[in-house]
């Protein structure tokens, strides 16, 4: 560069690196590599935090299939839990889950999405809203164990429903249903405010707008908070053993009102036995749910692909 | 008032044909957003098969008055409009009247096109259909999309996605969208300012083509764009209180060449905003 003076001359620094083929002399060159020095200090931080996080994952995740995939095969998974580790398994409580997720869904889903939709879509900026969206926002974020209280209460005592798969699944339902209405939420708001004008413009209807062009816009979101509850709901110990959900459960469900099981409370059970044995089952069981619950999170990646592809972006 | 002294003052011919049969007149309107007042003592005539552009400085209310016209303020929980909107004899800002009711006569193109994520097809053919309207589906979205100089672009690929088109052939397909409801009034509101310039020049001769048989009122800072397009130029200033007033309203070719107020004459010659 044969630049001499001018805009680009800076009067601190001792001239242009000609020879360097660098347009910044050197003390220029200096204070820009400090500067960069900093952003690859950041980078490297990030790295080593992530490599920890993904380490002790990768580490539990070896060691539970170490230990459970001997134990892993088809009497494992159609046998009912037994006093001997070679006989246990989980037939019981696959049932007692898939029972419980169903009727958790049916109860929950439904309740959150309407919510989420009535408090963005139709609800009036009052007083009353908003005390219903902040105790939304913090009931999200209660310790699942209080939810277990209330439902032991409301639901096994005051409704008389006992310790049955109906009265685990309402309480599952009030444990997920805040988070299924904050993630219907926010898939709503992220619609485009234009695509809401464009309805409203053409003489649209709230309904019309809102059945068009604001749910077919969400819903790959919605779907996916859904699945995300879901899955907490299957992998949630604590609200279950509040209500007495069994731990020894010989038999599967056959109606609402029957008693139940679910995974993590008999992987919970088993861990905290004294045999070396019912620990290796138990990390095979860990692998079932884990399993299930990965189905999931690709199930949801799948739908939400699907849905988005339909939308024609 | 100022506007009424600018009317009175200028009795030429081009009055005589707009005032009495104006398809549209703002009546003393004002609007708040909460406690602010954005706008303040709008009256406006607006004559049918015209373009009315309104122009000034930016945060001076064009916009704001523009979506009084088809009650989109209403969408705005904290704007109040008062002050009347005279429609084909009908104050259209009262209560009594449903806003669906009006949006449905007058439409209206947005800043930034807004085609809906579906096909070309649909974008067209949706309105219609909620509205009602009785129209072959096929007939009607060909006619629009002619209609909109758009036709012949897009006549192929009806079934692709209306986002997939450039962004001046998406703004034609929402003027397109809008001709479907069969308005008789279109609102634009700076419906150029996202285009590159020979799409600007396509919308411009699109709108002079409408203009005999829509009455457009256009909102653009694009001073040479109302001077092209329009018949008839609106004037929007912010008095002390950053309050938009309309300052002076006119023939477009009378405003550029010999404006009233030394603002609008300020304003156009570049010497403000």
């Amino acid at each position: 560069m044969a630049i001499e003076s001018g805009p680009f001359r800076d009067s601190s620094v001792d001239g242009f690196g000609a020879a360097s083929g660098t347009l910044a002399g050197e003390g220029e060159t200096r204070r820009l590599n400090a500067r960069k020095r900093w952003g690859k200090a950041f980078e490297a931080l990030s790295i080593v935090l992530i490599a920890i996080a993904l380490g002790t994952l990768v580490v539990l995740f070896f060691d539970v299939l170490r230990r459970g995939l001997p134990w892993l095969d088809w009497q494992f998974l159609t046998s009912f839990d037994s006093r001997f580790a070679e006989r246990a398994g989980i037939k019981a409580a696959i049932y007692g889950t898939v029972w419980m997720m169903i009727f958790t869904i049916i109860f929950s889903f439904p309740l959150g999405v309407a919510t989420g939709i009535w408090l963005e879509e139709y609800a009036a900026d009052n007083r009353l809203t908003r005390f219903i969206q902040i105790n939304i926002s913090n009931l999200a974020g209660v310790p699942s164990i209080i939810y277990g209280l209330l439902g032991l209460q409301i639901f096994v005592r005051f409704m008389e429903l006992g310790r049955s798969v109906i009265a685990g699944s309402l309480t599952m339902a009030l444990v997920v249903a805040p988070i299924i209405v904050i993630a219907t939420q926010e898939s709503i708001r992220a619609v485009p405010s234009g695509l809401r004008e464009g309805s409203y413009a053409l003489g649209a209807t709230k309904w019309e707008t809102v059945k068009h062009h604001v749910l077919p816009t969400a819903f790959p979101g919605i779907l996916t908070g859904n699945i995300l509850a879901a899955s907490r709901a299957i992998g949630e110990t604590a609200p279950l053993i509040m209500i007495g959900a069994l731990t020894f459960v010989p038999f599967t469900p056959e109606n609402l009102l029957d008693r139940f099981t679910v995974l993590p409370i008999l992987i919970f059970n088993w861990t905290s036995k004294a045999q070396s044995d019912f620990h290796d089952l138990a990390a095979a069981g860990i692998v079932v749910l884990l399993a299930i619950l990965l189905s999931l999170n690709a199930i949801a990646v799948l739908l939400r692909q699907h849905f988005r592809r339909k939308l024609r972006f | 008032m100022v506007n009424a002294q600018i009317l009175g003052g200028r009795e030429g011919a081009d009055m005589a044909s707009s005032e009495p049969e104006s398809i549209v007149s703002l009546r003393d309107l004002n609007v708040h957003y909460g406690s602010f007042l954005a706008v303040r003592d709008v009256n406006l005539e607006v004559p049918p098969r015209q373009i009315t552009a309104l122009i000034g400085p930016s945060g001076c209310g064009k916009s704001t008055v523009l979506r009084c016209v088809n009650r989109m303020n209403d969408l705005i929980p904290a704007a109040k409009v008062t002050g009347s909107i005279i429609y084909h004899g009908i104050d259209v800002n009262s209560r009594a009247v449903d806003p669906v009711e009006v949006r449905r006569r007058v439409g209206m193109v947005f800043q930034k096109p807004n085609p809906f994520p579906k096909s070309i097809y649909d974008n067209i053919a949706w309105g219609a259909k909620i509205n009602g309207i009785k129209e072959n589906r096929d007939d009607l979205v060909e006619r629009c999309l002619r209609g909109a100089a758009l036709w012949d672009e897009v006549k192929d690929k009806l079934k692709e996605s209306g986002m997939a088109l450039s962004g001046g052939q998406q703004q034609r397909l929402c003027i397109a969208r809008t001709l479907a409801i069969n308005p008789d009034v279109i609102l634009m509101d700076e419906p150029c300012s996202a285009l590159d310039p020979i799409s600007t020049l396509k919308i411009e001769d699109l709108m002079r083509t409408l203009v005999e048989e829509y009455t457009i009122i256009i909102v653009t800072h694009n001073m040479q764009q109302a001077a092209r397009v329009s018949d008839q130029t609106v004037f929007f200033s912010l008095d002390t209180n950053r309050t938009g007033v309309m300052v002076e309203t006119g023939a477009t070719r009378q405003m550029f060449t010999n404006p009233q107020d030394s603002r609008t004459e300020d304003y156009i010659t570049g010497r403000f905003g």
